[in-house]
Order: C-alpha cells, then structure tokens, then sequence
C-alpha cells in the first residue's frame, strides 16, 4: 500500500468515482422539443398482458398499442371501432361478433377471429392465474377452466381444469365468431370495451395456450401505435406511430409513457415541462395547481365512487334508523371542499353520475346534511354510543375519515374514532372473520359503463366487493332481470327499481364521486381524459 | 496480510446466511396476504388465489420456503418477484443507477466534509466555524424527507438549476441534485468529526516537533495532522453507507429514480418477500466489503496497524 500519500489514493479513488457515476449513463438524444410526438406521464403498469392488466396503468398504454371491438360515445353507449357489427340474437345469449376487414397486427400478421378466441381462452383458464379472467365469468364454460384447491392450504394441489377452451367461443370464418353467454345479458356489448378483450397475435404464443417468453415486454398490438424497444421496466415505455394505420389515425406521432414512482414528482416534472400530461394532479398539489397550470389545469368527470359500508352481520347498525342517521350527520359537501380541494363531488345516488340511468339525488334525505333530525333518529334508536370507521391506512384516507368522524361526532353526540388498518387486505380478512371493525370505508372504479357494474359487485348478496354482507333477494332480482331484459332501456327501468330498494336499506353511506383533475405542459394541446382516468390518444395534439 | 483477508471473507460467507436467514424469517412474519396486496382493492378470484398461491410456493411452510430459496440463490438464482419479473433482472436495472448516485454522494460529502472539517479546526472559534456548526445542526435536525421535497422544489422548479427528476439513465448532471440531498444527510456528522480530530492532533507534540523543524505549516496540516485525523472519519463513512442507502428510499422517491431504494419499498409495500431478500441480500454484501475496505484503509493511514 502506498503508505506515503494516502490522500493522494482517495482523492485518486474519489476521481474514478466520479468519472465513472458520471459516464455510465447519458446518451439520451432529447429530439421530442421539434417532434410531434408526446410525453404522458402513469405509473409502472402491473401488466401489460390484457388479460393480465385491471388498472389504469396498463390500460392506458393498451389503449395505444390495441385497437378495442368497441369503444365509448359521449353518452357512453357502445360504438363499434375495430368490429363491423356486433348483434345478439332475440334472447341476448349468443352475440355475433363481425371484424372489420384488412386490418393487421403491427407486426404484419392478419386480425383474425382466431387471434381474439386464443387470447380469451387464454384469460379464462384459471391456471393462468389472469387478473381480468373474471371479466370472461359470464361466457359459457367458464367455470370448466376453473378450478380450486380441494384442502385450502393443504399438501394437495389443484386438480387441473376440465377445460382448456371456453365452450361459449365457436369460430365461423376468419373475421366472424360467437359468443354465447351462460345467461342472457343486455349489456354484453359494453363489457367486450374493456382492455381484457383484445387479441393477440399469432407471434404471442409459444404453444397453445403457453405465452412466448418476453412477450409482454415487447408487446404486439392491433392498434395505432407499436412498442419501440422494449418496455422499459420503471422508466418508460415509447410507442410509435404504425404505418398505414387502418382505423382513426393519432394526430401525433409517438408517445413516450413515462413511468413515475411518485405523483408529486411527476407534477414537478409537469410543471418544469418534461412531461406533457399528468392525468391525476395529487392532492398535495392541488392547492398550487391553478397558479401554476393557469387554464391547463383542467378537471372532468371519472367512474370514482366513494362510499362506507354498515356490516350486517354487527347488530348495532341492523336498525335502518341508526344508519340513516349516520349518514346524515356527514356533511358530504364539506368533506369535498375543504379535504378534497373541491377534486371530488358530494354523491346523493348509489351509483356514479357516469352510467346511462343515473338520476340525481336517488339517496334523496337521507344522503343530505341534517344534523337535527340525525340526532332524532339515532336517539330513537338507541345507536351505539361509540363509532369505528375502519380504513386502510395505504390509501390515503385518513384526512377524510377523521373529518368524518368529527361531524359524525358534532352531530350525533356520540363518540366516532377512524381506525386504520395497514393494508386492505387487513382490512378484508378481518371483514371476512366479522370481527368487529365498525364501519368500512370503500370505493369502486367501473370496469365498463352499466349501471350494472355497480349494483352487481357492490350491493348484491353474490357481488364481489360486497364485503358488508348485503343481502336482498327482491334487489338481486331485479339486477338479474335488468341482465336479462330485452333492451337496453328496460334494464335501465329494471336497474333503477333496484336503486330505490337500496335507498329504503341503506346497506351503505355514499359519500363522494370522483373526477379527473389533470394538467398539460403548453406543448400539447386537446387534451382530453376519460372516465377511465385514460388520456384520448385520439385527440391530442402538439401546439405549433 | 492475505491471510487476514481471507478469514474476513469467511466470515463473511458466515454472517451473509446468518443475515439472509433472520431477513426472510422477518419478511415472512410480516407476509399476511401478497396476493390482495399485489392487486390494491380489487377482488381476487378463487381461482386466481389458489393458482398464484401454487406458483410462488405460498401455502409453504417457512423451512420448505428457505431451502428453495437457498437453492436458488446458490445456483445464482434469485427467483421471481410476485410481480412475475425476474429478481436478477431488476437489480441489474437497480443498482447501476442507485450506486452512482451513492458514489457521488460520498464523494461529495467527504470531499465538502474534510475540506471544511479541517478549515474549522485550524481557524477554531473563528466565524467561518460558527457559522460551519449552526448549519450542521440545522442539517442534522433535518430529516431526509423534509430536505429531498425541499431542495427539489427550491433549486429543481423554482429556480430551475438542476432537473427536477431523473431517470434510470440519468446523467450525472440530473444525479447531482439527488445526491447533494443524500450526501446532506452524513456531512454534518463527518464535518464534526473531522473538526475535532484535527483540532485535538493539533495540539500533538508531532506537530509543534514538525513545526520547530521547520515545516511550511501547510505540509504540518494537510501531510501529519490529516492523516491521523482520517481514521475517525474513514469509519465514519464506511457506516454511513448504510445510512446512504436508507436515505435512498426517501431520496429515489421523491426524484423518480428507479433504484434499489424505490425497488425495496415497493416490495415491502406488496409483501414481496423474494424481493425484499434479494436487494437486501446485495445491500448486505456490500455492505461487508465496504467495511473490510475500511478496515484495509486503516492499515494505510496508520502504519502501526498491522493486520496478520
């Protein structure tokens, strides 16, 4: 060791260190300041299989890459996009599915009906373990690709399913194939909008049924852009403009998906002008968001339903009095102006203002502020003296269920505490056991736009994120006749007859709708975002 | 000299399983339920449950778990994280850019640290010393997550100096601001240090033996007292390390960098057990041989430190 001059070793040392930070990275040619080309900023997707993808994430870039069988108007009624026609038969079961002609996978490979029932059944069969296989519950056969462990957490492994294949998927001829349901379902045309439905191609598989390994990092879609390079794992995606593109041509020519951790660093970089679009502004920001975005800070509406649930199984709430007169005391208006920055809205109804057979205020008096007549209520009741309003403290709610909690305070003369458990999945297990956990904060996201997609999950004795143990045979019915009707308006009228039924149980408190509150840098122009919380690749455009 | 080298390596080999052990034993205390985690608020299928739970060995007891673990990482494998990504793959997308940032970090702070560390002590009671000593107990009462949102807001978008983000290729331009942050966080300490050891050497009889030959007081500073001032200090860094990389959670964040910082709370936050052992795994290697570094460098500095 050069025992001499050791300093001269770490300043030495210090220098290659330094080189060496400084050399390894770089060499990113920055040509997006004259390109027409845009940067949007989301998070790192879970998946970007279609099947596999259930946030908003990966959706938004599926969305660029795929080319959906329908998409949406502005009334939120099913248009066909890459689809020709899509016709049920007179009892709704088995749906006809034409494609438009000519159109081609990125990689050249012609769209086939083959590309779609592959991608399906892959989706579907339950070893696979897809995240969006739920989606494919109401086609015929699905329960035959599914199957469960025999001893739970046992030794045993789960038999394999019977069925590789959904029956309810028959091929006529190369751009034609159909659908047959398990059950008759008005609305089927709305659920074929969402990611899960897209197809794949040829290129995907390995064998039958197995997908090709690195796939999902080098997606090929049917849409209007395609995958430059990979997917670069938490740093970003770039997509390019396909040639010749069949469909709706983009107004700009490339998008770089910019995957950030964080959305106050990404609002940072929004408001520096290195992303052009943020499509949820976090609320941290909010505050500053006007003075720094001026008329670029923009809000619109999205699926965002924000609700608490009353156990049924904990007999203190079984009395309806005492659960209207909880929801009453929630002055709903106040909670969204002074927590939420005026990013959400009161909600008065059991589903979101964004489905076609929303009526306004459906909740009527018992979803408005009216401390008096609360107080009335519980004391007639005899409520619980002490109030729990259980959270997952991830989520950032606590803000809003303290606030909560002290109007319910103020107003009943009753004691009211937020509890906050970890994670969700805490929150679930301990709703499961019916441990007494008090009351549950919850919120839904549409996976498609029917009124439906609410009732169902939420409120129906079956409905998956029903974890409050509601149960009303009358409501189920008329969900499931609403499913079965003719048209589309009848299922509405059948639907909405099922809302009121709810407002005379109150299973829960509704208490805010969400809406986008997005921004965009001064390059871009047009910027629209879904209800969906995707940005309209269709429409943007770059400023001159 | 060799030999000592040798037996740090062994032991080593030793402490890296003893830590992996204790770190999977803690991640699977703490795993209640991975698969609801990894999908947020959505409902889990049944069937979608019972086929990840197969995959990922989940209904395994904790030993069955360990040994594929074990097995794993001896052929070099460290496995697959919940999310389905192979664990190799994201540390070798992780660690590039976490260690450079690291590496500016420290050189920055002890660079800063010493030069300044050695000033104060030489003009002791001076202003340049008080003032040196308010603004390190400012630092140090700073906590990071306070000092990364700041710095970025200040110098990153109001004043516009330095990029508010960086990538995964970040430049060393776009590192600098992170790192500035991080190194924040041990320069008070190591200035501290340097100070008072310089200021008590100074005292020495070397020094006024050094002087009274004749030395220019330049050499007497920056030749004998630093050099036996730096052992403290070398210590010092070698254990700031650590603290570097906890700061990176804080610091990755809030500059979207996609490192091994933001990759552990990421797993932690999913339950990601896999993935929490491998990147904590590499932490510890490193961490063993920066210390034995530092334990090498002694020998250096002083050479009455004879490792056999």
């Amino acid at each position: 060791m050069p025992g001499k001059a050791p300093w001269k070793m770490v300043a030495g040392a210090a220098a290659i260190a330094l080189l060496a930070a400084g050399c390894g990275g770089g060499g990113s040619d920055d040509t997006s300041a004259t390109s027409n080309t845009v940067v949007i900023g989301i998070g790192e997707p879970q998946h970007l299989i279609p099947t596999n993808s259930t946030e908003t994430n990966g959706a938004e870039v599926l969305a660029s890459l795929f080319y959906p069988l329908v998409d949406f108007d502005a009334q939120n009624k099913p248009i066909t996009v890459a689809a020709e026609s899509i016709t049920p038969d007179a009892a709704n079961t088995v749906w006809t599915v034409k494609l438009k002609p000519g159109f081609t996978f990125s990689n050249g490979e012609p769209v086939t009906s083959d590309n779609y029932i592959n991608a399906w059944n892959y989706g579907a069969y339950g070893p696979n373990a897809q995240g969006a296989s739920y989606f494919f519950d109401k086609i015929a056969g699905y329960a035959d690709l599914q199957s469960t462990d025999p001893d739970e957490d046992g030794p045993k492994k789960a038999p394999e399913p019977k069925a590789k294949t959904l029956s309810g998927l028959k091929k006529v001829d190369d751009t034609t194939f159909t659908i047959t349901l398990s059950a008759p379902f008005t609305g089927w045309e709305s659920v074929m909008g969402y990611s899960a439905f897209y197809p794949l191609p040829k290129a995907a598989w390995k064998s039958e049924g197995v997908l090709a390994d690195g796939f999902e990092d080098a997606i090929i879609g049917n849409g209007p852009f395609k995958l430059k390079g990979k997917w670069e794992h938490d740093s970003q995606l770039v997509v390019e403009k396909v040639a010749d593109f069949k469909g709706t041509v983009p107004k700009v020519d490339g998008i770089t998906w910019k995957i950030y951790q964080d959305q106050q660093a990404e609002y940072a970089d929004l408001v520096a002008g290195n992303v052009d679009v943020q499509t949820t502004i976090p609320i941290e920001s909010l505050s500053k968001a006007s003075a720094d975005l001026g008329d670029r800070f923009k809000k619109s509406p999205n699926s965002g339903f924000g609700f608490i649930g009353f156990p049924q199984y904990l007999p203190e709430y079984k009395d309806l009095r005492v659960r209207q007169a909880i929801s009453m005391a929630i002055n709903r208006e106040e909670i969204t102006n002074q927590i939420f920055l005026g990013s959400r809205t009161p909600a008065t109804s059991f589903v979101s203002p964004v489905v076609a057979g929303y009526r306004e205020n459906t909740c009527g008096e018992n979803c408005t502020y009216n401390p008096t007549k609360a107080k009335e209520l519980y004391t007639a009741a005899n409520g619980p003296k002490e109030i729990k309003i259980t959270y997952n403290a991830d989520g950032n709610h606590k803000a809003w269920i303290d606030a909560t909690c002290n109007q319910i305070k103020a107003s009943l003369g009753v004691n009211c505490v937020g509890n906050g458990e970890p994670k969700f999945a805490d929150l679930l297990t301990k709703a499961e056991k019916h441990e007494n956990i008090g009351l549950i904060r919850l919120g839904w996201v549409m996976d498609y736009p029917l009124m439906e997609n609410y009732l169902g999950p939420l409120y129906s004795t079956t409905g998956s994120s029903n974890y409050y143990g509601y149960s009303n045979p009358a409501f189920d019915k008329l969900v499931a006749d609403g499913s079965k009707a003719a048209t589309t308006d009848d299922a509405i009228k059948q639907w909405q007859a099922a809302e009121d039924i709810l407002v005379k149980d109150m299973p829960v408190a509704p208490i805010y709708t969400q809406q986008n509150v997005y921004g965009y840098s001064q390059k871009v122009n047009n910027v629209e975002v879904d209800l969906q919380i995707k940005v309209n690749l269709y429409k943007i455009e770059v400023v001159n | 000299m060799f030999r000592y080298i040798v037996r740090r390596l062994l032991q080593m080999v030793l402490t890296f399983f003893g830590a992996t052990f204790l770190l999977f034993a803690l991640v699977f205390a703490n795993q209640k339920d991975p698969i609801q985690a990894l999908v947020g608020e959505r409902p889990v299928t049944e069937s979608q449950r019972t086929f990840l739970t197969e995959r990922y060995h989940l209904d395994d007891g904790f030993f069955t778990q360990y040994w594929y673990y074990l097995k794993g990482v001896l052929t070099g494998d460290f496995g697959t994280s919940l999310t389905g990504r192979k664990i190799v793959d994201m540390m070798s997308d992780a660690w590039p850019v976490t260690l450079r940032l690291a590496l500016i970090a420290i050189v920055i702070a002890a660079t800063f640290s010493v030069s300044a560390g050695v000033y104060s002590a030489i003009k002791r009671g001076g202003i340049f010393d008080n003032v040196s000593l308010l603004l390190t107990l400012v630092l140090l009462a700073m906590p990071i997550v306070v000092i990364a949102p700041l710095f970025q807001l200040i110098f990153g978008i109001q004043l516009g100096w330095f990029p508010p983000t960086a990538t995964r290729d970040a430049t060393f331009w776009q590192l600098l601001l992170p790192a500035i942050v991080l190194a924040c966080i041990v320069i008070a300490p190591e200035m501290r240090v340097t100070r008072t050891a310089v200021a008590e050497n100074l005292r020495a009889d070397y020094v006024r033996t050094a002087r009274a030959k004749g030395l220019t007081r330049m050499r007497v500073i920056w030749v004998h007292v630093l050099r036996n001032s730096l052992i403290p200090v070398v210590t010092l860094i070698g254990v700031d390390l650590g603290g570097l990389m906890a700061g990176a959670i804080v610091t990755e964040h809030v500059f979207n960098i996609p490192g091994v910082g933001f990759n552990l709370a990421r797993a932690i936050r999913t339950e990601d057990g896999p993935l929490v052992v491998g990147f904590v795994s590499i932490l510890v290697i490193l961490f063993l041989f920066i210390n034995l570094l530092v334990d090498l460098m002694y020998a250096a500095l002083d050479p009455r430190i004879r490792y056999e």
